[in-house]
């Protein structure tokens, strides 16, 4: 018997990829993360490597040549770097401290969320509470008071990052197992005597999963948005990490001289890089959502 | 509803106390002021009189309850570098944020709401599809990047409008203003533009799917059937009932306006709040940081108690205290 079954991974292949505004997006997305992962490789040059570059290059337009002859694509910044290979390295520290802070808000979330679900009561009334309070302020505020306490460095934008974001996910995940605590399948793992967390984990959260990774890839989004405009504001990453933000900034004091390429196309990488998350996630939500569902 | 706002305002000033004992606390780990004031070739003695004082040879908790019984008089302490007190440097620099903020709504909303409509009554025309896709260009795109991109513009490549401060300014009931100014109008520009762009994608969306909401309500199809104009229906009909989570949003939303003025007035280096921040913060200014942060904590608290307020006015399905809790977000 090999009857055709589509597995649900299949299906939402096949309903993804009904999008060609969303394929388009993957296939940048996909572009974008392969270039985080290997910058080291497809880089012309290495940027931070003090043997590689020099001052005599500096601040050159894009397409010029250098002394040793090689060509800058996209110009020079002001140390004599390579803007491309810069820009490469940037999108791996923006890429990486975006999806990295996503997950571990991710997990903070699902277990806040999952808590207050399933104990309800004083539990569930202080931790959306928290949760409201902290919501009714923009993330940026918050961030930035973060940051003002803690200074700077990549550990510390992350936990900056999960702090304005566990809320979304607790909320999220605490509506959905609400309406699954009350279902049939829940209860019969009750009544088949299973363990709360055995319940909670094996479950009730893979029923919860399809709203959150909807919710969590907008959010990688904004965390690179939000990351790259603390850095430009000079309290994010430390000029150790040159996150895309970090270039921008950078470039902004010769924008007035006209050397726009230093500031322009690190801009221009990070807004590729939402725009393809954003036209993924869109593509998700309807994929995902069960009442749109044939 | 008066003992709705009594509850209210008692949560609220446990938030404040519980805000400003974080706020002070966490302010209180940043760095070491003292490097910063005192002259590095100056001895230990007068190290000792000048950290003594600011006060910061006291226990945290001791520092903390001069700060507390200051700030119920007003006083949230006095800068380190300007050695003025924070609050009058603060509301100083407000009147700044203020107007550069209201700017930025009034374009969002002038330009959202007709945007919206539009797009709302012809969804599927190239005009209702291109305001959409303007409009998520307007969420994807880093509000600092697009101020690089205008000065890139208007300041360098064609040299129209300067790309800092506020202008010339015209006294108006003890207020400095710029856009009473030809030049102050022209250092206004940019900067608001740059503020009002998310609300403005923002506000289209909502004008949106309030109009396609509402073109499929009974009360559009009596009034079509009546005879009524459109413009009639679409002004009197549709946009009246869109009205209450529009202006339910453009209240909440103008909390995160000035938040966002941050960003905007480090790139026009804008003479307001939020610039005083971002030098406070690299100058270690706790005592400003400190009092910014309480006032824009405050100022979200009555934004959000007032909006709840004006909802259940303007909507009267909505019954306040009944778990209502914070509004929409």
């Amino acid at each position: 018997m090999t009857a055709a079954v589509q597995t649900p991974f299949q299906r939402i292949a096949s309903d993804f990829a009904a999008s060609k505004l969303a394929l388009l997006g993957f296939a940048m997305l996909v572009v974008v993360i392969g270039i985080a992962l290997f910058a080291p490789v497809v880089s012309p040059q290495n940027p931070y490597d003090l043997t590689q570059i020099d001052v005599m290059d500096s601040k050159l337009g894009p397409g010029e040549k250098s002394m040793a002859g090689q060509t800058y694509w996209l110009g020079t910044d002001d140390q004599g770097r390579d803007m491309l290979s810069g820009i490469f390295y940037g999108l791996r520290i923006s890429l990486g401290v975006g999806v990295l802070s996503t997950i571990l808000a991710l997990s903070l979330g699902i277990l806040f969320g999952l808590t207050a679900a399933w104990f309800g009561g004083r539990i569930d009334a202080l931790i959306m509470r928290i949760c409201d309070i902290q919501l009714s302020f923009p993330a940026i505020l918050i961030a930035l008071i973060l940051l003002a306490m803690l200074g700077q460095g990549v550990d510390k934008i992350i936990i900056a990052l999960i702090t304005v974001q566990w809320a979304y996910y607790a909320r999220t995940v605490r509506g959905a197992a609400l309406v699954e605590r009350g279902k049939e399948y829940v209860e019969a793992a009750r009544g088949l005597g299973l363990s709360s967390s055995r319940i909670l984990f094996r479950h009730l959260l893979p029923n919860v999963l399809p709203p959150l990774i909807v919710v969590a890839t907008v959010q990688v989004a904004h965390a690179i948005a939000l990351e790259a405009t603390l850095s430009f504001l000079g309290l994010g990453l430390p000029i150790t990490e040159p996150s895309l933000g970090l270039l921008i900034s950078n470039g902004f004091q010769y924008l007035m001289s006209g050397k726009y390429w230093i500031s322009f196309y690190p801009g221009l990488a990070l807004l590729l890089t939402i725009v393809a998350i954003n036209l993924v996630a869109d593509q998700l939500r309807d994929v995902l959502n069960p009442r749109l569902q044939k | 509803m008066t003992e709705y706002i009594i509850r209210r305002l008692l949560q609220s000033s446990l938030v404040l106390v519980a805000m400003s004992v974080l706020v002070f606390a966490g302010v209180y780990a940043i760095g070491n002021p003292i490097e910063l004031l005192v002259n590095p070739m100056a001895d230990d003695a007068e190290r000792a009189r000048v950290i003594a004082n600011l006060g910061l040879d006291k226990p945290l908790w001791e520092q903390y309850l001069t700060f507390f019984k200051g700030a119920l008089t007003g006083d949230l302490g006095k800068s380190f570098v300007f050695n003025v007190p924070a609050v009058g440097l603060i509301l100083q620099k407000l009147p700044a944020t203020i107007e550069l903020a209201l700017c930025a709504m009034v374009i969002a909303i002038l330009f959202g709401i007709p945007l919206g409509l539009w797009a709302g009554l012809k969804p599927d025309s190239i005009a209702g599809k291109t305001i959409m896709a303007g409009s998520i260009l307007g969420f994807s795109l880093p509000t600092f990047w697009v101020g690089l991109l205008l000065i890139m513009l208007f300041s360098v490549q064609l040299g129209w409008l300067p790309s800092n401060g506020r202008g010339d300014t015209v006294n108006v009931l003890g207020f400095e203003v710029s856009f009473l100014t030809a030049d102050g109008l022209s250092h206004l520009f940019m900067p608001a533009l740059n503020l009002a762009l998310f609300k403005l994608s923002l506000i289209i969306r909502l004008t949106r799917a309030g109009t396609r909401e509402a073109l499929l309500q009974d009360y559009v199809k009596f009034a079509r059937a009546k005879g009524l104009r459109a413009s009639r229906v679409v002004g009197v009909h549709v946009l009246k009932n869109i009205m209450i989570p529009i202006v339910t949003v453009i209240g909440l939303e103008f909390g995160s306006v000035i938040a966002f003025a941050i960003v905007t007035e480090s790139i026009f280096a804008w003479p307001g709040t939020g610039k005083l921040l971002i030098d406070s913060i690299t100058s270690l200014d706790r005592p400003v940081i400190v009092a910014y942060l309480m006032i824009i904590v405050t100022l979200f608290i009555v934004i959000n108690l007032v909006v709840d307020i004006l909802y259940s006015v303007l909507d009267p399905r909505v019954r306040l205290g009944q778990g209502a809790g914070q509004g929409a977000h």
